[in-house]
């Protein structure tokens, strides 16, 4: 829970800017923007589920269940109705706003073990549907021709164009959250995960704390699912799947829960290994998740984002043993 | 040691050597041509003997001086089933490789998530997947105008099916299929042509793609009474419900599979619960079988023999639509070269074209190449294909 | 070909679903015998019946050991993957919170799903079944021989199990830790080897219920994850850390799926038990046998 400064965020803002401009120069990263749109998406998401995870202290193993109501509300409404794409992302908001809100309350009254399962179960649930319901979503076939965005008349139709437009998303996202956290609601929910009955009895009313980020993070995943769909002009329900959801806690494990930066981190070291540096590996691929998951688990609780302090506090602890 | 230790311990050796080796033949520059597959994944099954195939037929071809005296350079990504990976997979291969043409991908999602770049980016896509809607666009009623695809569609399956069942008097059929875009797509084609034949479907059943157990629907089906089930799906549950339908004893009514049966290990892995099942095969599949003045028969003998002889293992129909898509394009290099707009003209003014899975005969509105007479009924019989009279 | 009857067609989805609830109940009862000892609920249990599944093949028919043999050899290697488990995953974490248990637990369960999916790829495996494959037939409803070695052995699991935490001195001393590890750790009780012992039992079981299940429905490297979480449904259901609950709750649950997808949508089956988990963690989270103030007690 450091004091999240200034510089570290101009410093970021600043690689972003001229990123899609230096692998356009160097042949060997070519790609590396189109990988970096894939992740500007999903630091949407783990921005919010660390949010959850790390500040709240809540589990949630159905996040991609979010992810995917944003993308085929997103989708529906676009093809099946021609809706503007900018409104119907303001509707996945909402309708997954609320459906976070109904499964939010009753879930989030239950702990730890409980918690998880039942977001386990609700993403299942989700993903049948979306199979299932194919009127709607159009099955396992999935939806196509979703139209891409644009504004007026300018069109986002080139992944450099598509990288500005996601990132600007994420660096508003981040400069919220990150106010979030420093306001009174961010030490209440830092209260809340040190001890709830503690700050039960200081006056912090709990559940509506709970609550609320939980569908702050459901919110986060669906703008990612809508930004998702407008940008492969395709969706079907393998994306949404539990694997998924594992993968975001990885992310979140990887880069360190406890700081904002660990989940961009986190989802930029996975979605890399994950369409770029595992590609040898392939059959691997499992296993080096689940290694990397347990791993830091044991060794780095704290994530990437926390070995700066754990080898600080290592060297102090060799200073005064000397 | 499992083969597939084997097999990457292996690779990563052919790696080292390949590294040490120099060039065997002397090539005056390259065409280079794309590939994604889902290699690894659920449907490795699909991806795998694709890669195979096309890595052994670009091999053929180089052994032969290559196209027009230029090597055909084949850069192959595993798409693991995955739409995104799919579509990321095909920008490479476009902005970073700058390949000529692109084949695959295995899978309708996978492919239905790189069509717009076809368009976008202005080059031929050859996919190996099933659905119609990869070559359709559906809203604006017309072919979509730079993707082509080898396998035949389910349509086409459908009414080879219904065309022998017809012709063997039945009318009241029930339908099982999987709850995947391939089972979806096939289910609807049997709801709809269904009348056009005079088939009654009594029973309408579904299960998930991972379901180990079908004798739920099963029983629903007994109970309904049907002259006959067809199933619809591929992977290990178009094997479970055969085990599922021998176990429950309704061996009584006969049983049609999907041109997705078409494994010989599917009928290994029945356990015997595949004797008498009936169903619709490219001609790559039976190519022993085809009477010699068959069109197909020279092209799929000598698949078979060069399959099995580099890889030591019986063929696969997937790996057929590979092939039919290496071959389409590499065709057409040799025809115009590296132009991408003259590649796509070519493909789609061939015709004739004698592949593992039919004679294609490509149009401006039709991108798929082949009718139902890409199917052969086929029966199990004593463990193996045969025929169905 | 004689007609079912609807009668028939119910009880055909009776016999089912008691058959695939005692995989359940099986799944269930390892959860709790960790769940009461630790309090952790272990992700990757799941992950036990697919190993069970899979190496029993190994073993029976790649190598061709009899059935009497590969079946306890089976069950020797993957109760040892369950000490690992323990040794590697669980106990090294040196501040276990909540949440680091459970992603520890998810954790290795996608290990070891990606190891086996390594060593055995992703094609299904066939056991031959025990005693063959012809059917029984009772009201029209047909019944495998290899039902009753799935539902015999969930009765022979119970009956050892119940012996074993009533009338062992190991097993009571299990229970203890699992009411008090402190207080149990000041009677002398070793509770990191008790912590150990409830993996390995639980593993054991998961053994069992795979190689059961696999001569009926096959065996692949991905199954473990919605058997875990079915399992867990039934010991929920049946009320956490409750034997009965577990075993009765796993046969309703299969019953519920088994007739949900029967007479309501077959598309919708796997919804089923997961519905019926959101329900009882929403409504009534101690389950049938569950007991509200003690898990208000249980540390997590």
């Amino acid at each position: 829970m450091l004091r999240i400064g200034k510089l570290p965020i101009a410093l970021f803002a600043g690689f972003i800017i001229i990123f899609p401009w230096v692998a356009g120069k160097v042949p060997a990263i070519g790609n590396y923007t189109d990988i970096m749109v894939f992740v500007g998406i999903y630091c949407l998401i783990t921005i919010g589920l660390g949010l959850l995870m790390g500040y709240a202290g809540q589990i949630s193993v159905g996040q991609a269940a979010f992810y995917g109501i944003g993308a085929y509300v997103s989708a529906i409404l676009t093809t099946r109705f021609g809706l503007n794409p900018w409104f119907c992302m303001f509707i996945a908001v909402l309708i997954t706003g609320g459906i976070a809100f109904l499964i939010g309350a009753p879930s989030l009254k239950l702990k730890g073990h409980y918690l998880a399962m039942a977001t386990l179960a609700f993403g299942i649930i989700i993903f049948i549907i979306f199979n299932e319901e194919a009127r709607w979503t159009g099955g396992p076939d999935g939806m196509v021709d979703i139209p891409g965005l644009s504004i007026f008349e300018f069109d986002f139709d080139s992944i450099e164009k598509y990288f500005y437009l996601v990132w600007s998303f994420v660096f508003v996202i981040l400069i919220f959250t990150i106010n979030l956290i420093q306001s009174d609601t961010g030490r209440a929910l830092r209260a809340i995960h040190t001890s709830e009955t503690a700050a039960n009895s200081m006056g912090v009313n709990v559940s509506k704390f709970k609550i609320l980020v939980f569908v702050y993070s459901a919110i986060l995943a669906s703008l990612a699912g809508s930004l998702y769909a407008h940008y492969l002009n395709f969706i079907n329900p393998s994306t949404f799947d539990l694997f998924f959801s594992i993968k975001l806690l990885i992310m979140i494990a990887l880069g360190g829960m406890y700081n904002i930066w660990g989940a961009i981190i986190g989802a930029g070291i996975i979605t890399f290994l994950s369409y770029e540096w595992l590609h040898y590996f392939e059959e691997f691929e499992v296993i080096v998740y689940g290694a990397i998951l347990l791993v830091v688990t044991i060794f780095l609780p704290n994530g990437l984002v926390g070995l700066p302090g754990m080898l600080k506090e290592l060297f102090v602890r060799q200073k005064s043993n000397e | 040691m499992t083969l597939r230790k084997i097999t990457v311990l292996s690779t990563i050796c052919l790696f080292a050597v390949g590294l040490l080796a120099g060039p065997a033949l002397a090539f005056e520059g390259s065409y280079k041509v794309g590939g994604v597959f889902s290699v690894t994944g659920r449907t490795s099954f699909l991806g795998d003997p694709e890669k195979k195939t096309a890595e052994m037929l670009a091999e053929k071809i180089n052994n032969a001086g290559g196209i027009n005296g230029k090597k055909l350079e084949l850069i192959i990504y595993d798409s693991e089933g995955d739409a995104t990976k799919a579509n990321l997979a095909v920008r490479k291969l476009i902005t970073q490789d700058k390949v000529c043409a692109v084949i695959g991908p295995s899978l309708s999602g996978t492919s239905m998530a790189v069509v717009p770049l076809a368009a976008k980016y202005k080059i031929p896509l050859v996919s190996c997947a099933a659905s119609y809607k990869i070559v359709w666009d559906d809203k604006e009623s017309k072919a979509r105008k730079w993707v082509f695809k080898t396998p035949q569609t389910d349509t086409m399956a459908v009414q080879a099916i219904y065309t022998y069942l017809k012709k063997k008097g039945v009318n009241k059929i029930a339908v099982l299929s999987v709850t995947s875009g391939f089972g979806a797509s096939g289910r609807g084609e049997l709801l709809r042509l269904a009348p056009g034949y005079g088939m009654k479907i009594v029973a309408d059943e579904k299960y998930g793609p991972k379901d180990t157990d079908m004798t739920v629907q099963l029983t629903k089906i007994k109970g309904k009474n049907p002259q006959v089930i067809v199933n619809w799906s591929v992977g290990p549950t178009q094997v479970v419900v055969l085990r599922n339908w021998k176990d429950l004893g309704m061996t009584s009514i006969p049983f049609y599979q999907s041109h997705g049966f078409g494994s010989r290990k599917n009928i290994e892995l029945a356990a015997g619960a595949a004797e008498g099942v009936y169903c619709p095969l490219g001609a790559v599949n039976v190519s022993e079988l085809l009477p010699d003045n068959h069109p197909q028969k020279a092209v799929t003998m000598q698949y078979m023999k060069d399959y099995a002889a580099k890889y030591n293992e019986p063929l696969s129909s997937f790996g057929g639509h590979a092939w039919d898509a290496l071959e389409l394009v590499a065709d057409a290099l040799k025809a115009v070269g590296c132009d991408k707009a003259k590649i796509r003209d070519y493909l789609e003014n061939t015709q004739g074209f004698v592949g593992q899975h039919g004679v294609f005969n490509f149009s401006a509105d039709d991108h798929i190449g082949l009718d139902k007479n890409a199917f052969q009924m086929v029966v199990v019989k004593n463990g193996d294909w045969a025929l169905a009279k | 070909m004689e007609t079912i009857t609807f009668t028939g067609q119910v009880f055909q989805y009776l016999v089912t679903g008691i058959t695939v609830g005692s995989v359940y109940a099986m799944v269930a009862v390892g959860f709790n015998i960790i769940y009461n000892v630790t309090e952790i609920i272990n992700f990757a249990q799941g992950e036990f019946v697919m190993l069970g599944g899979l190496i029993m093949v190994f073993l029976h028919v790649a190598v061709g050991l009899p059935l009497i043999l590969a079946f306890p050899a089976t069950v020797a290697l993957v109760t040892l993957v369950g000490v690992l488990l323990d040794r590697l995953a669980i106990n090294p974490i040196r501040r276990p919170t909540v949440l680091s248990l459970i992603i520890a637990t998810i954790a290795a369960s996608i290990l070891i799903k990606g190891t086996a999916m390594f060593i055995w790829g992703k094609d299904p495996f066939d056991l031959p079944a025990f005693s063959g494959r012809d059917p029984i037939i009772v009201l029209g409803a047909v019944i495998q021989p290899q039902y009753f070695w799935v539902i015999g052995f969930l009765v022979l699991i119970v009956i050892v199990l119940t012996f074993f935490f009533e009338r062992t001195i190991i097993g009571k001393a299990m229970s203890a830790c699992a009411d008090n590890p402190d207080a149990a750790s000041l009677v002398g009780i070793d509770v990191k080897r008790m912590v150990l012992l409830s993996f390995a039992l639980s593993a054991a079981i998961g053994a069992v219920a795979g190689i059961t299940m696999t001569p009926i429905s096959l065996m692949e490297y991905d199954r473990g994850a919605m058997l875990a979480i079915k399992g867990f449904g039934a010991a929920v259901l049946g009320g956490l850390g409750s034997f009965p609950g577990a075993v009765i709750g796993g046969l309703i649950l299969g019953v519920i799926e088994s007739l949900g997808a029967g007479l309501i949508s077959s598309g919708y089956k796997d919804a089923f038990a997961l519905i019926v988990l959101l329900f009882v963690l929403f409504f009534k989270p101690s389950g049938i046998f569950g007991n509200i103030e003690i898990s208000k007690i249980k540390r997590f």
